[in-house]
């Protein structure tokens, strides 16, 4: 008896327009600083496409954004959102304030509800009140401002690493004393490197090399532990306002 | 015998195929009347390459394919040439489908006349232009579910700077020192990686050859739809220059020496 499920239910491939390239991102809020990490590998399945794709992107001086998913998407998302930043500087002589920039990508995102951007976006930075913020999105643009946000291939591995060293869940202070509600920037940035190691060892799509970017709230200067990992200043637009630094170090390629 | 290729079914095991570059067997089943007049979209790909190579060497961008286009299992035409020139500074190396490379040929030769022709400005189209322009292409094709279905790889030099950079047919981008597509992406690139990465400014270009032409002879031993017969390209400060049809020497000898290959018995 030949097949006749073929004929019957005839197999239909249907061209799939999404990948899944891997990697992961991370965002951090301080109190007057915002840390935003990802590893530059890009995959696709056992594949490894190049250990150099950068997922963190420099916005303006006080914003700076990660994508996380499909690259191609991805690409296009950040390359549209840097176009409205740029007629928003043109028609208002100032660069879109951060939760501007939030709003602006949940309606980015949200105007491709049923044909989605297939990318999770963190957005990190300095708020207009000098504090530094954190924005994680979903693909079809539901979003919160938060302290700390992990996504990707390894969120599932980071976040709860995060909820415990950020957030301090499952841990109770010692008597009389009670948990900072923001941690020192050493202390972030060991934590985001602590992050990516072990995100390295235990998952085969994140590694090969880290990008770090700094956001310093105006007026802040970098202390003395982290000036001397030698972060590189990016040129800002105004000399006295906030500052962004990176960080780039390398990470298991195995 | 049933001489239609696209018939004659998959093979067994499909997780290496996850862009269908093997064409999609049951064509006729799935199309009701109703949409007979309408736009079709969404092919599978037809008569196609197989890998594409590039690497990165002292003096430039050195690519390299074979010259064959597969109809199916089929080796249906074996004098193709699939590394095309563009401009003054870039090569454009195709697998995939070979009528959609010709559309693409076709589209960026015009843009390197029109470009010349209209803008006349001293400017004209280095191998970052071209892949740029290319990428966009293919995303907007991917969006439209009407993809050209490549893997491309774009290599040039330009102003004293080496370029070598991949997209294919969803519009995925990447840069790296070695680059493979298709096949050669499982057993070109660890290779090549290991013959070329963190010596890129000291290969010379007969290593960077003969690396290129070890790499193309494991695909000839181990992918079924390639073919012996290649072309190599190098782009240096000098310009392009793609060879003619070179040969491949492959040795068989050890075949002999396999118990149960070929005609011996027991």
């Amino acid at each position: 008896m030949p097949d006749m499920s073929a004929i019957v239910n005839p197999q239909q491939r249907q061209f799939n327009p999404y990948a899944e390239n891997g990697g992961t991102i991370l965002a951090i809020a301080g109190a007057d600083f915002t840390v935003i990490a990802g590893d530059t590998r890009q995959s696709e399945g056992y594949s490894i496409q190049t250990r150099y794709a950068p997922k963190v992107f420099h916005l303006t001086d006080r914003a700076v954004l990660a994508v996380n998913g499909f690259a191609a998407d991805g690409n296009m998302f950040v390359k549209k959102v840097k176009q409205r930043l740029e007629w928003y500087r043109h028609a208002h002589a100032k660069d879109m304030p951060l939760r501007a920039i939030a709003r602006l990508i949940q309606t980015m995102l949200y105007a491709q509800r049923f044909f989605p951007y297939y990318v999770y976006n963190i957005l990190g930075g300095i708020e207009e009140d000098g504090t530094g913020a954190v924005y994680s999105f979903d693909p079809v643009g539901s979003y919160e401002r938060e302290a700390c946000r992990a996504a990707g291939a390894a969120q599932s591995l980071v976040q709860p690493f995060l909820d415990n060293q950020i957030y301090f869940k499952n841990q109770t202070p010692a008597q009389g004393s009670s948990h900072p509600a923001h941690l020192p920037l050493p202390d972030v940035l060991s934590i985001v490197i602590d992050s990516f190691t072990s995100a390295t060892e235990r998952h085969i799509e994140v590694g090969d090399g880290l990008e770090m970017y700094i956001v310093l709230a105006k007026g802040r200067t970098l202390p003395d532990a982290v000036t001397t990992l030698r972060p590189q200043e990016l040129p800002s637009s105004a000399g006295d306002g906030e500052r962004v630094f990176v960080l780039k170090r390398d990470l298991k390629k195995d | 015998m049933d001489h239609f290729p696209t018939n004659w079914g998959r093979p067994k095991y499909d997780g290496f195929d996850t862009n269908a570059t093997y064409p999609f067997h049951d064509h006729g089943h799935n199309q009701s009347a109703a949409f007979a007049g309408a736009t079709q979209h969404t092919q599978q790909p037809i008569v196609t390459g197989t890998s594409v190579l590039a690497i990165k060497y002292k003096d430039g961008i050195m690519m390299a394919a074979d010259n064959l286009a597969s109809y199916g299992s089929l080796a249906r035409f074996k004098g193709v040439q699939r590394l095309h020139p563009i401009g003054d500074y870039t090569v454009v190396g195709a697998s995939g489908d070979m009528s959609d490379f010709q559309y693409l040929q076709h589209v960026l030769d015009g843009l390197v006349i029109s470009e010349e022709i209209n803008a006349q400005d001293g400017h004209t189209l280095g191998p970052a232009e071209i892949h740029e322009y290319l990428s966009q292409v293919m995303y907007s094709r991917r969006s439209k579910m009407n993809p050209l279905w490549n893997s491309l790889l774009v290599g040039g030099v330009k102003d004293g700077q080496r370029f070598l950079a991949y997209v294919d047919l969803l519009g995925v981008t990447y840069f790296a020192s070695t680059l493979a597509t298709g096949y050669g992406a499982y057993i070109a690139q660890p290779l090549l990686r290991k013959a070329v990465e963190g010596r890129e400014n000291t290969l010379t270009e007969p290593e960077a050859r003969g690396i290129l032409e070890e790499a193309l002879r494991v695909l000839f031993y181990r992918d079924a739809r390639s073919i012996n017969q290649y072309q190599i390209a190098t782009i240096t400060a000098n310009g392009v220059d793609i060879s003619g049809s070179l040969k491949l020497e492959t040795a068989w000898g050890f075949a002999e020496g396999i118990r149960g290959y070929g005609s011996q018995t027991q």
